[in-house]
């Protein structure tokens, strides 16, 4: 115990130390501006709100970060602590100064079962009850920190050779990754096991890209708003009962559709004379 | 030219492909593909992991590889590989790999064993080893010189090791790392067949309507294997049915129709439950035309132990097990017949309660009658083994009754084509050879065996592990191409074949791999030498064997491309070469042999071990080998020192000119011929480096053309006897073929009439009309009795061109969770890491992919235990304990009351835990079942 707040306090002083820092001048906080745009890629702990109100409502206090290098399930086999998953942003990561983030490649979000990161937000910048399952317990698979996407030209599974280093590193394996079987018919006599990602299991822990075999990684986790694209919702899968959830409420006073085509009235329209 | 990466990558590809398969290449095609790649040389070899043997091509450049591909012409792969193929290209380029000797030295500069290690010259390191292996012969005679061999040895390394060891030392103290890998399915192939190796071929998969698995992770270990598998499940995926069949949910499970989970062991009665299925409910699926031609029935004894230390081995008697440890040591003299398996041995005589007093291991088997085979499978009813094979608590009763009768469904159903394949599930088992032989039975009983998509097939682990030690013979009761130690007219074929004095080979050929360790720690064996394997991190009862080594008076080396547990246990470090930079040969687990060239130099001064083997044998004289000795069980070792003299050898000739160079200079250095030509020879004809050798000064090779001398010299054993090899230069030109090759033909499906030369000419020569011949000569002639044993009085039977369907019952293994150790452990592999890792682990991607070993848990017994995901644990036996962070969710998904811990990982060092307990028929250690408690760490 004194060794993890002996930790606490050092990681406390080297993240006031850059908070305080940035408050101390023009100069610096030129530099915090720029940080704060530079990167809208970063992948946040679990349960964190959207992106602006985070930035919000954080308070950099650093106890997430604490909380998940001290948990103990970082210890390494001497009992020594290993590099926990959330680091807090410091001048130079291109990330909102004193913010909690992590990078998966590095060190991956475990998925620990018990979220030490998340009760100790003093803020609700990590909102707990994101977390909450039917029962009421906290479950990381609740998590949305980001989305593996799969880069199909780079991923060696996609060439036929045998891999799947991403589908059997997932935590959620067979539901966060499937394997799509495909015939090779260039061999004649093998198959393609193409790992698949679904988004609405998939947390963004980043386990797949750090396992990822290639030398720059063809599976990456990237915020969800980032990684996804959206259909219309005035469209309904007709095969698919369960669509119309995803179509949801469709507001009444949007259905009206503009755009220059219909930016005139028909009579100003009808009025201008065709050319002939 | 200019030529945009994407066009590169298409020429180049398709220019491989097609001239890999013969096809013209358009000129401009091929002009631009040569444009690209101008300073690369491509070159076929095989990859170096795995028994699968899928075909690579390698780029060189300035004596470095730079590139891997599948190549497009090999018929396993076609071009693809898994991802430890993938990094082929990087395996030999550690930054810590092992470039010069290192000998534990003092201050002074002297041997000593407690010193660090140092650099010193090869010929320091081989001065070190001749004193040393004098002195363990002073010591103990042959007995006391032994090598920890591999599965991994090129076909030539462990022919020239074998020569050595056998011929020269008269030591048969060489055992593969194979023996804990493949034992029991050699011994299942020679009790069953009377010869080695699978009847199949790969092609049996796309062939096949049913895949079953059985204690294998075939998606992880034999990826390649496995994508074919799946191709075949995607052809027609309502016909073609995958069962799987082990005692934990794992990758290879994603693909199962269904897949069922037993209890450690209970194999044995599921194989006997599908036997019983056919003999009692569905008797008219069973090939009587087919039976009555080919099999016979058998049966031994069942009271054989489990392979361990025995009453009155030295070690026992000296106290260096502790009680703990005895408590399951004492089970190989004798135990008590359990509720579990009381049953099953009923119809030997056995009840529950009673003591059964074991005698070592046998290979004794004998005739019985169809009835008597029958009287065997009785206990074996759907409640029987139902209940005793159940190994996943929260599965119903009832859920698993239908797994088992939809399994023997799929055997029994007339016309469905049914594969059974095999890793180290049923082999490393303490009943192993009894399971393997159970599945031979199914297959025969209802004629699926030795038929394109029908057979049971061994799945083998290592790349050469058929090639090499077995076909090879690099085991210590073997002689190359399936001869005996123990045969006088064997040894008498390879003495004159080796130019020996008749009598100088040793008959007694039974230190295997346990037993040199065993025998070190018992102050017998003072000389050890590892050679490509990691002998002191892949042994169980690790603690013991380290101890001895560390410890005792005797002299331990490891040859290694990179330092790992061995060589830290060693006193000399030996630089070896790597896979591509010497000249080789793998044979696969079909059959399939296939030959590679030096692609480049070795790294630092490292040097090939066939290179190493010929610079040992220069240190011993006929004077020094081949006087009297006396062996430990009293038998004597000729004196032929004389007979050598007639043989026109002086009492000074060295081992070297009598094993290798003698006949080897008949093979010539030719650098203008194929395949030789412009292609490195480091141990022929010395290289660049100039590297100082054995006698100080530089090495420039033996002068002749050795791998082609091992090669023709170990493939005449085997022509004409069922073994037949093609000559070296063919398997430079082909993408490896299936042994035996008759008239340049290889052949698929052996004992089959249709397929195989040997059978068609057994068949012609008996005059029968049978479909198959079985003609593997060993054990053809049994003597005849009952289940309880033979009857001497009815003389012997011969059972020439028959295979054998054998009794065998369940049995419960020697350890197993109880009140203290509450939990059955299994150790395995993962598709990253090849074996130790020494190699994996460098490869960065490999190491970053899957950094340690993980100890997979049920969630609830890990939450009955109050350890969380993530969390150290020890994980301990009676033997030791080691500290592993737990895993609940994803690849392994142990039941209740089961954990599984890889081996690759040297900091999770689990064979410290795992029991030394073999199957006492092959001796191959059983690494899938120990008793183990689980605490927080």
């Amino acid at each position: 115990m004194a060794n993890s707040d002996n930790n606490r306090r050092k990681f406390m002083a080297t993240t006031l130390q850059s908070v305080g820092l940035t408050a101390l001048g023009g100069l610096l906080w030129s530099g915090y501006c720029d940080e704060a745009k530079a990167s809208p890629l970063v992948l946040r702990p679990p349960g964190a709100l959207p992106e602006e109100q985070f930035l919000d409502v954080c308070i950099k206090c650093g106890l997430c970060a604490e909380a998940c290098a001290n948990r103990e399930s970082n210890k390494n086999r001497d009992g020594t602590q290993r590099e926990g998953t959330l680091k807090m942003a410091k001048g130079g990561d291109h990330k909102l100064i004193g913010t909690p983030y992590f990078i998966p490649r590095d060190v991956p979000c475990y998925m620990c079962d018990d979220i030490p990161c998340v009760p100790v937000c003093p803020s609700e910048a990590l909102d707990m009850k994101s977390l909450l399952n039917e029962k009421e317990e906290l479950d990381i698979n609740k998590a949305q920190m980001g989305l593996a996407v799969v880069h199909k030209e780079s991923c060696v599974a996609f060439w036929g050779l045998q891999c799947d280093a991403c589908y059997r590193a997932c935590p959620l394996l067979d539901e966060a990754i499937t394997l799509e079987y495909q015939k090779n018919e260039r061999t004649g006599k093998h198959a393609f096991l193409l790992p698949v990602v679904h988004s609405d299991v998939c947390t963004g822990c980043g386990l797949c890209e750090k396992a990822c075999i290639t030398e720059k990684p063809a599976i990456f986790v990237l915020p969800r708003e980032h990684s996804m694209g959206k259909a219309g919702d005035h469209y309904v899968k007709g095969w698919d009962t369960k669509d119309q959830q995803r179509a949801g409420e469709r507001k009444l006073d949007e259905i009206e559709t503009h755009n220059e085509r219909s930016q005139q009235a028909p009579s100003d329209y009808l009025n201008r004379e065709i050319e002939y | 030219m200019a030529l945009n990466r994407r066009d590169f990558l298409k020429s180049a590809a398709a220019a491989t492909a097609a001239s890999a398969v013969g096809i013209a290449v358009p000129s401009n095609l091929e002009a631009s593909a040569n444009e690209a790649q101008k300073d690369w040389r491509w070159d076929k070899a095989a990859c170096r992991f795995c028994g699968t043997g899928c075909g690579i091509m390698l780029a060189t450049k300035e004596g470095r590889i730079v590139a891997v591909k599948g190549d497009p012409a090999a018929p396993v792969n076609r071009g693809l590989n898994c991802i430890k193929g993938y990094f082929n290209a990087k395996i030999m380029y550690g930054a810590d790999r092992l470039k010069t000797p290192l000998l534990r030295m003092n201050d002074k500069g002297e041997f000593d064993k407690k010193g660090k290690f140092k650099p010193v010259s090869w010929q320091r390191a081989f001065d070190e080893m001749e004193k040393h292996a004098k002195k363990a012969l002073k010591a103990s005679g042959p007995e006391g010189v032994a090598v920890f061999a591999s599965g991994q040895y090129t076909v030539m390394e462990g022919y020239a090791a074998q020569k050595m060891m056998k011929g020269g030392f008269r030591s048969n103290a060489i055992d593969p790392n194979a023996r804990h890998c493949m034992a029991s399915a050699v011994v299942g192939f020679y009790q069953t067949f009377g010869i080695d190796e699978p009847s199949g071929c790969y092609d049996d998969i796309e062939i096949t309507d049913t895949i079953v698995t059985w204690g294998s992770n075939m998606a992880e270990m034999h990826p390649i294997l496995w994508s074919r598998v799946t191709d075949r499940k995607l052809s027609n995926p309502d016909k073609v049915k995958v069962v799987n069949i082990q005692t934990y949910t794992h990758r290879t499970c994603d693909l199962g129709d269904f897949n069922i989970i037993f209890s450690p062991s209970t194999d044995l009665a599921i194989w006997n439950y599908i036997a019983h299925e056919i003999v009692f409910n569905h008797p008219e699926a069973i090939d009587w035309d087919f039976v009555k031609e080919n099999i016979v029935f058998t049966a031994g004894p069942t009271n054989i132990g489990y392979g361990m230390r025995r009453a009155g081995e030295k070690s026992l008697k000296d106290g260096k097990y502790t009680a703990k440890e005895m408590e399951t040591i004492s089970k190989e003299m004798e135990k008590k017949v359990s509720a579990k398996e009381a049953p099953a041995l009923a119809p030997y005589g056995y009840k529950e309660g009673d003591t059964m007093k074991h005698t070592a291991g046998t290979l004794k088997h004998w005739h019985i009658s169809f009835e008597e085979y029958k009287k065997s499978l009785e206990p074996f009813t759907l409640d029987y083994v139902a209940k005793i094979a159940k190994g996943d608590p929260n599965e119903s009763i009832e859920s698993f009754k239908k797994k088992l009768k939809d399994l023997a469904a799929f055997y029994i159903e007339k016309d469905r084509k049914v594969v059974s394949f095999w890793t180290m599930g049923m082999n490393q088992h303490t009943r192993g050879t009894w399971v393997n032989t159970l599945s031979y039975n199914v297959h025969f009983l209802l004629n699926k065996q030795a038929l394109p998509g029908n057979g049971a097939f061994s799945l083998t682990g290592q790349p050469s592990a058929c090639g090499t030690a077995r076909e090879v013979g690099t085991f210590c009761h073997r002689l190359p191409a399936d001869m005996m130690v123990k045969n006088p007219k064997h040894r008498a074929k390879a003495e004159k074949t080796w130019g020996l004095p008749a009598g100088t080979l040793n008959p007694v050929g039974n230190q295997h791999i346990m037993k040199i360790h065993r025998d070190i720690e018992d102050g017998v064996v003072k000389f050890a030498w590892v050679n490509v394997c990691n002998a002191y991190q892949d042994s169980a009862s690790a603690s013991h064997w380290i101890k001895a080594a560390r410890e005792m008076d005797n002299f331990i080396v490891t040859s290694d491309g990179y330092p790992g547990i061995s060589a830290m246990v060693s006193d000399l470090v030996l630089p070896s070469a790597m896979i591509y930079e010497k000249w080789g040969a793998y044979g696969n687990a079909e059959r399939r042999t296939q030959h590679w060239r030096q692609q480049v130099l070795p790294v630092g001064d490292a040097m090939s071990d066939t290179w190493q083997w010929m610079e040992f044998s220069k240190r011993f004289t006929v004077q020094d080998l081949w006087g009297e000795y006396t062996l430990r069980n009293g038998k004597k070792l000729p004196n032929v020192i004389e007979d050598a003299k007639k043989l026109g050898y002086k009492e000074d000739t060295t081992m070297y000119e009598i094993l290798y160079k003698n006949k080897g200079k008949e093979y010539k250095l030719d650098t203008s011929k194929f395949p030789q030509k412009g292609y490195d020879n480091s141990d022929c004809a010395g290289d660049s480096r100039k590297v100082l050798g054995g006698d100080g000064k530089e090495a420039k090779g033996c002068g002749f053309m050795v791998h082609e001398y091992l090669f023709e010299e170990y493939a005449s054993f085997g022509r004409g006897h069922g073994h037949d090899l093609a000559p070296f230069e063919v398997y430079h030109k082909v993408r490896g073929l299936k042994w035996p090759v008759v008239d340049g033909k290889e052949t698929q499906w052996r004992f089959n009439v249709k397929y195989d030369p040997y059978a068609a000419k057994a068949v012609k020569e008996s005059g029968s009309k049978s479909t198959h011949a079985f003609y593997g000569p060993l054990a053809k002639n049994l003597l005849q009795g009952t289940l309880t044993g033979p009857d001497k009085s009815k003389g012997k039977k011969a059972l020439k061109n028959k295979a054998k369907i054998f009794a065998r019952p369940y049995m419960d293994p020697p350890e197993m969770p109880d009140e203290n150790y509450d939990t059955w452990l299994c150790t395995g592999r993962v598709l990253e890491h090849w074996h130790s890792g020494t190699m994996t682990m460098r490869v960065p991607e490999l190491f970053r992919a899957v950094p340690e070993a993980l100890c997979y848990m049920n969630p609830k017994d890990a939450k009955a235990k109050g350890v969380k995901r993530g969390e150290l644990v020890w994980v301990e036996s009676r033997r030791g304990k080691v500290k592993a962070r737990v895993e609940t969710r994803g690849r392994n998904r142990p039941p209740q009351g089961l954990v599984f811990v890889p081996w690759f990982d040297e900091k999770v060092f689990i064979n410290k835990v795992c029991l030394d307990a073999t199957c006492p028929m092959s001796k191959q250690t059983d690494y899938k079942k120990c008793a183990v408690k689980i605490t927080k760490a």
